[in-house]
């Protein structure tokens, strides 16, 4: 998969999710929370980083067998791309509709599945850039402002 | 208005990080949805639920909320708090129902602002 275009780097780091493992959905989010916020972001930069990174981590747990997370923060935005290979998605645009999920009995139990992830993800980025491939995995692409 | 009062006030059964009692609460917000929580909850709420699992410490850190208050005497699992404590998240029990725990919280604040 590509990595984002840019001139500027000034930070880049990967994370790596394990799927169908909860017991440690939300560390990595956690982890690029805490970065954003030694280097002083905006918290409304931080919050919506934090948001988008967890639905997508959650997507990875609830749905993939593994995923890498790439945080890159250039002068101007904040990317975050998650890869995960799995199942892939039928159907992007019923995927992105809110309410929409196909999560099974165990993940709705724990709050999860309520067909909101993609749809917030989309809601809280910059750009947002999706797409998928049948049996082998998923790619989001996030891209928050740092200036407005 | 800090958690203190609310435990104090509700007679709440604190769990962990009591040593947080002081984190100001800004309001409150009500859901078992963890999705629904990430997007509309905001720094400093105090997140009433029925979820026990530890996933929901990671929302509560994420959106630095300023503790979480399970209801109907649910109580956390080992995992659940065992994270709690790590991340300095003060986790509450009440026996009331979402929506009496919810009225209450909102009248103190109300009176208190």
């Amino acid at each position: 998969m590509p990595v984002p275009e840019t001139d500027h780097i000034s930070y880049q780091r990967s994370f790596y999710i394990e799927g169908g493992n909860f017991n440690y959905a939300g560390i990595v989010s956690t982890s690029i929370k805490s970065i954003l916020k030694q280097m002083d972001f905006p918290g409304d930069v931080v919050r919506k980083c934090a948001i988008v990174c967890y639905e997508s981590e959650i997507n990875v747990v609830s749905y993939a067998r593994k995923g890498v997370v790439n945080l890159t923060i250039n002068p101007d935005t904040v990317q975050i791309e998650v890869i995960d290979e799995g199942p892939g998605i039928p159907n992007i645009d019923q995927a992105m509709q809110q309410g929409y999920s196909t999560a099974n009995q165990k993940i709705r139990e724990m709050g999860f599945g309520a067909g909101m992830g993609l749809y917030n993800i989309k809601s809280y980025s910059d750009a947002f850039i999706i797409s998928s491939e049948l049996g082998k995995g998923t790619r989001l692409l996030m891209t928050i402002n740092i200036k407005k | 208005m800090n958690l203190a009062t609310i435990v104090q006030e509700l007679s709440l059964e604190v769990r962990c990080a009591s040593e947080n009692l002081k984190n100001n609460v800004t309001g409150g917000y009500t859901g078992d949805l963890l999705s629904e929580v990430m997007a509309n909850s905001h720094e400093g709420n105090i997140w009433i639920t029925r979820q026990v699992h530890q996933n929901i410490v990671a929302v509560a850190s994420l959106k630095d909320h300023a503790g979480i208050i399970l209801i109907n005497s649910c109580e956390p699992t080992q995992d659940t708090l065992a994270k709690a404590s790590q991340e300095k998240i003060p986790i509450m029990v009440s026996n009331l129902p979402a929506f009496e725990l919810t009225g209450k919280i909102y009248n103190l604040l109300e009176k208190k602002d």
